[in-house]
Order: C-alpha cells, then sequence, then structure tokens
C-alpha cells in the first residue's frame, strides 16, 4: 500500500547514509505512510498501546534495579521501593496500574478490530500477531504478579501452575519444570523474574512484525472499504494521525494518572499486601480484573461430560476461550468487513462485549452467591432420630417455623437458618460463556450466510463527504443508517 | 501545512511570515519539553541513595578496644576507613615531619579533630581507607607491612603513607583523606559519609 518512497537526502550526511543505512528513510517513510482518512478514535489504541509497552519497560528496568529475587526478600524490597528509593512509590505504581491500563487498551483495542473485522484478508497475520502478543502479555501480567511475594502472589500463583498440571500426560510433567520443584519456592520466583524481564522484549519484537504486517495492506477503515484510490482516500501518518494519536494518548495518560496518583490501589487486592504464607491460602483467591472472565469461565464447568472431568473440562475451557481468537478470520463468513453494514451482526456483537464484561463481574464473584434473591425463608436444620441431618421445608413465617422446630423432639438439636434462593452467579457465568463460546462457533459463520448486510460507501473517500450509501441499496433505510453512525 | 499557515498570518507586518501555527508548534514544543523533564526527573532520583541506605551511613566507633599500635577498619555504607591508635613514637615521627617536604603538605595536627574539651587526642588518627590514586586499600600493621614511613602502604601501585597518613611516595595525589567524624566522648567518635 506504500507507495514510492518520497524521502530526499538534503544533508551531505543524509546522502552518505542514505546509500549505506537509510534508516533516516525508513523512518521518513513510516511518517509518511498512508493512512485512511476515516480513523476515528478506536483507531488510536495501537499508539496507546505502544506507548503503554513503553512505559512497563521503563519503569520495570528501573523497578529490576531495586527487586531481591529471593523468598526471604522480595516482599522486603518491595516495600523498601515503596518507602526508602526515591520516587519508588510513584515508579512502583506507575507499573502495577501500568499493568491495567495495558490490558484495558488491548480489550479496547481487540473489541475495535472485532468490530470493524480488522482481522479479515488481507489482515489476519496481523489479527495472529496480535492474540500472540495478548498471550505473551497474561504471561508477563502473571508473572509479574509473583513477583512482589504477596499472599495473592503466592496462592494465584499455586493457582495457575496447577491449572497447569491439570493437562493430560504432560501436565505434571510441564508443572514440575516450570516451579523448578514440589511446590512455589525459591526456584520459581527466580525464573519468573527472568522471564518476566525477558518477555516484554519479546513482546517488543512481535510488535515490531505487527506493526510491519500492518504496513503491507495498511490499516483497515471505520468503513471497511479498501483504500482505492491513495490520493483521495488517505492522508500521511504525519501530522494527522501523531497529532490524533497523541491527543488520545493524552486523554489516556490522564486516567492513568488518576489510578497513579488518586487510587494506586483501587485495583490490587489487600491480601497481597501480607508476606507470602505457604501454609495459609486467603479466604478469597481471585486473579487480577484483566484475567477475571477466563477465571469466570475455568469456574463455570462444574459438570463432566463422558470420560472428561470437570476440572479438566475448565481448564479446556479456558485456554480454549483465548486460543479461539487465533482462528476467528476463518470463523467470520461475511463478506462485509465492518460491522456498521451489518445490522445482526452489530446486536450479536453488543451481546458479546457484554458477555465478557459481565464474565468479568462472575470471575470477581463467589459461583454459590446470588446475582439477585428471587425469595428468601426460614428452614430448620435438625438430626433425624437415624442421627442424619435434615433440612425442613421452606417457611415463610417464623412462627410457622418455631412451631415446627417444638415438634422436634430435644434431641433434633433443631435450630432455624435463613435461606435465600436466587439466581446464582454460575449460572450466570454459564449462560455467559455458553455466548462467548457460540459468538465464535455459530453466530459468525452463520450470520455471514444468513444477514443481509446495509450497502457500503464506494470509497472512503465518499463516506468522509457523508454520502452513507452508494448505488443500489437493498436495505439501507434511513433508520438504519442512522443506527450505524450511533453505533460507531 | 504552510498554505494552511499563510491563511492564519494575520496583517501585523511586523510578524510577516509567523503564523498561529508557528506558536502552536512552539508551544507544544516547550509543553513537551518540560513534560519530558518531570518524567526524567523521578527515574534520575531513584539512581540515588534510597532512604535507609542515607539513614545507614554513619557509624559510631569505641575507640577504648582499639590495641595501642595497631588499628581497626571500619566499613560504613561499603566505604573503608582505618581507626589507628598511634604509639608515642609514631605520633612523634608525624609531628618531626611536619616540615618535611610533601607532595600534599599538610601538618599532623591539621589532620586531626578536636575533642568537647577543645583539645586534640593525637593517639587516634582516623583516615579514610581508600588509597587517593584508584581507591585500594593500602595495608597497615595488622597486615604486617607498614612502608617506608610507617603508616600504610598500598599494594596496587606502591603508595606509600606516613604515620599522619600522608602521601610520602609513590603515585597517589593526596594524602588519606579525613572522614567527617565528631568526638561523642573522649572515648567514642561517629563518622559519617
Amino acid at each position: 500500500m506504500s507507495g514510492p518512497s518520497i524521502y530526499e537526502p538534503k544533508t551531505g550526511f543524509e546522502k552518505w547514509l542514505d546509500t549505506r543505512l537509510p534508516i533516516i528513510r525508513f523512518g521518513a517513510d513510516l511518517m509518511d505512510f498512508p493512512t485512511p482518512k476515516n480513523l476515528n478514535y478506536w483507531w488510536t489504541f495501537g499508539g496507546i498501546l505502544a506507548v503503554c509497552l513503553m512505559v512497563q519497560i521503563a519503569t520495570g528496568i528501573v523497578l529490576a534495579m531495586h527487586y531481591v529475587a529471593t523468598t526471604q526478600g522480595a516482599f522486603a524490597s518491595v516495600e523498601r521501593i515503596m518507602r526508602d528509593v526515591d520516587y519508588g512509590w510513584l515508579i512502583r505504581n506507575i507499573h502495577a496500574n501500568g499493568a491495567s491500563m495495558f490490558f484495558l487498551a488491548v480489550y479496547i483495542h481487540m473489541f475495535r478490530g472485532l468490530y470493524y473485522g480488522s482481522y479479515k484478508a488481507p489482515r489476519e497475520v496481523i489479527w495472529i500477531l496480535g492474540v500472540v502478543i495478548y498471550l505473551l502479555m497474561m504471561a508477563t501480567a502473571f508473572m509479574g504478579y509473583v513477583l512482589p511475594w504477596g499472599q495473592m502472589s503466592f496462592h494465584g500463583s499455586a493457582v495457575i501452575t496447577n491449572l497447569i498440571g491439570a493437562i493430560p500426560l504432560v501436565g505434571d510433567t510441564v508443572k514440575t519444570y516450570l516451579m523448578g520443584g514440589p511446590a512455589i519456592g525459591e526456584a520459581t520466583l527466580n525464573r519468573f523474574f527472568s522471564l518476566h524481564y525477558l518477555l516484554p522484549f519479546v513482546i517488543a519484537g512481535i510488535v515490531v512484525l505487527h506493526i510491519w504486517a500492518l504496513h503491507v495492506p495498511g490499516n483497515n477503515n471505520p468503513t471497511g472499504v479498501s483504500v482505492k484510490d491513495v490520493k483521495k482516500d488517505t492522508l500521511p501518518f504525519h501530522p494527522y494521525y501523531t497529532v490524533k494519536d497523541g491527543f488520545a494518548i493524552l486523554l489516556f495518560l490522564l486516567v492513568f494518572a488518576y489510578f497513579v496518583f488518586f487510587a494506586p490501589n483501587a485495583l490490587g487486592h489487600a491480601d497481597n499486601s501480607i508476606e507470602a504464607n505457604p501454609l495459609v491460602t486467603p479466604a478469597h483467591i481471585v486473579p487480577e480484573w484483566y484475567l477475571l472472565p477466563f477465571y469466570a469461565i475455568l469456574r463455570a464447568i462444574t459438570f463432566d461430560i463422558g470420560p472428561i472431568e470437570a476440572k479438566l473440562l475448565g481448564v479446556f475451557a479456558m485456554f480454549g476461550s483465548i486460543l479461539i481468537l487465533f482462528v476467528v478470520p476463518w470463523l467470520d463468513t461475511s463478506k462485509v468487513r465492518s460491522m456498521r453494514y451489518r445490522p445482526m451482526a452489530q446486536q450479536f456483537f453488543v451481546l458479546f462485549v457484554l458477555a465478557a464484561v459481565g464474565l468479568g463481574f462472575c470471575g470477581a464473584n463467589d459461583p454459590d452467591k446470588l446475582v439477585f434473591k428471587w425469595s428468601d425463608g426460614l428452614v430448620v436444620n435438625y438430626v433425624d432420630t437415624n442421627g442424619a441431618a435434615k433440612v425442613s421445608q421452606k417457611y415463610a413465617e417464623y412462627a410457622d417455623a418455631t412451631a415446627f422446630q417444638a415438634s422436634l423432639p430435644a434431641s433434633a438439636g433443631a435450630s432455624i437458618a435463613i435461606q435465600e434462593d436466587g439466581f446464582k452467579w454460575l449460572w450466570l457465568s454459564q449462560i455467559l460463556g455458553a455466548y462467548y463460546f457460540l459468538y465464535f462457533i455459530l453466530i459468525l459463520p452463520v450470520l455471514g450466510i444468513v444477514e443481509k448486510p446495509k450497502a457500503r460507501p464506494p470509497s472512503i473517500a465518499d463516506s468522509v463527504r457523508g454520502k452513507k450509501s452508494g448505488g443500489s441499496s437493498a436495505s439501507a433505510t434511513p433508520v438504519g443508517g442512522a443506527a450505524s453512525v450511533a453505533a460507531e | 501545512m504552510s498554505e494552511h499557515g499563510s491563511k492564519a498570518a494575520t496583517a501585523d507586518t511586523a510578524h510577516a511570515g509567523e503564523t498561529r501555527r508557528d506558536f502552536i508548534h512552539i508551544a507544544a514544543g516547550v509543553a513537551a519539553a518540560g513534560g519530558v523533564a518531570m518524567v526524567a526527573w523521578p527515574f534520575v532520583q531513584q539512581l540515588g541513595p534510597a532512604g535507609d541506605t542515607k539513614a545507614a551511613s554513619a557509624a559510631e566507633v569505641d575507640l577504648s578496644k582499639v590495641p595501642e599500635g595497631s588499628e581497626i577498619r571500619v566499613g560504613i555504607g561499603g566505604l573503608p576507613f582505618f581507626v589507628r591508635h598511634r604509639t608515642a613514637a609514631e605520633i612523634a615521627r608525624a609531628k618531626a615531619d611536619d616540615t618535611a617536604t610533601m607532595r600534599d603538605p599538610a601538618t599532623d595536627e591539621s589532620r586531626l579533630v578536636k575533642m568537647a574539651d577543645g583539645s586534640y587526642n593525637a593517639a587516634f588518627l582516623i583516615t579514610s581507607g581508600a588509597c587517593t590514586h584508584l581507591g585500594c586499600v593500602p595495608v597497615g600493621p595488622a597486615q604486617g607491612s607498614v612502608g617506608e614511613f610507617g603508616g600504610w602502604y598500598c599494594p596496587c601501585h606502591g603508595s606509600h603513607y606516613d604515620t599522619s597518613g600522608r602521601i610520602r611516595k609513590g603515585p597517589a595525589p593526596k594524602n588519606l583523606a579525613i572522614p567527617e567524624y565528631a568526638y561523642i566522648s573522649p572515648t567514642m567518635i561517629k563518622i559519617s559519609l
């Protein structure tokens, strides 16, 4: 998509260098890169993510200068960073909240790609590289969370490594190699520190490939219509998108700074301020918020299917929910990229976003607790004459419950308790989890066949000039057109 | 870009060619530079000694534990210091050399610190333990070598220090430095970095 290079070396040195290492030409061509002129603010998250990665690497390098990767010293060294190292509190808060900001941005970036069909031909490789980056981000974040060696660090990592242990045949071996011993300990901490330092640079490398792959077909755009005339449909990346991205980055940094300065612990867990104790697991063990939807899917599987046990099935579902993203380009059969022109897909997409966010809430809540209550009453717990524990029927009135209690012999040890019935978080996570998978394996493939897309503008230039539909349109109505604008 | 700029040019002939866009460029550049500087500040500051390191940068030394004719070595924040209990002969030799030709002339008394009562305790010489040449730690009476002038000898490049810690021979340019210290009692000193 990139046209011939328009860079012309001016000084003698630039001419000399251009024939030896054309690095200035490389940068100039990137800045001149023809970019669709209709990109909206959802497209600024790529630049925001680049900033996030740089912030994490810069602050991480600093933290590694002060951090001690031993089970005896890790927790104290983090406290020392917070209390004694000059501006250590600032740099650690940026790093810890930076992980959350990174994931916030990457989720918006991914939803944008899903909505506008940025994964479709010829951009499948960009998407796949993006999923690889996302996987590496999760691995990096998980290992980074272990390093402060708090209670959540320790027991969270125990849960995740045990997940891997559930994989049949190889699980136990992989788990042992991951931990380097019978349990999470010194060896685990050291290798996690090493890998936590390494992986961001691997991510940076794949980001280069991601951007390289992007610069072959060029950016997708909100209409999904390919660039037809570079002169009419595009603008040079600089200054048009450097300024637009820069403005979005500033707004994003405002949110970032709010968390760093005013709510640095809002996204963390209080339990992680207690040093790791291998003998006591915290009462509530949950991962960081950005992993909660997958945690919910893991816990949603409480049933066996044939010979496969629920535990293993849950692990498969959890990994499957991420790995399925790799094949999205081939699951979506629609010829139309942007959901702006796909009235049915739009609605299913909104439900998908709600399901993904809802799964996050499911992951944060106890699966046996109630989302909402539809009835409550009193029950009598007692021991019958055979010595078996029994629960009475539910009574609406206290008098009825006490009457039943009085009817029992004293040896029954009867006691009255409140019983609430309602919609469990477990059930919600099962419904939303089912929708998550159905969206990819059923809805996307079928929609492409049954959906009648609206007319698309003939070109990006036409869409910018306000011609919403070009040529003959069978389904585009004024109402539908307005809806697609609102959904943007 | 310039075609937009020329439209924005004002009628003010004194500023012909300068546009609002130029102003925005400069203002944005200055704001960005200020932002970078403010971000850089904590990243540079964190390289300095941390609060606990600074707090550990002083130590009290009990002089009564130092045997006469020998020395003890004190590490403060990883830096070596010599606390030497000089014999009468060593003190006399140091004072006798006050007028000798030296690379870094100093009297023995100028290398001591007054006690609370205003007098000098010539028996105790407190110096830095780093050779002024390239920072090796010279050997002294406890290591069995005091050099040609009875003080210290640096094994790295052969600098000889006298019993007042003054450089007398070899490549070192300066006398052994006198650290910041004070007598908090006649037998107790506090050395600070």
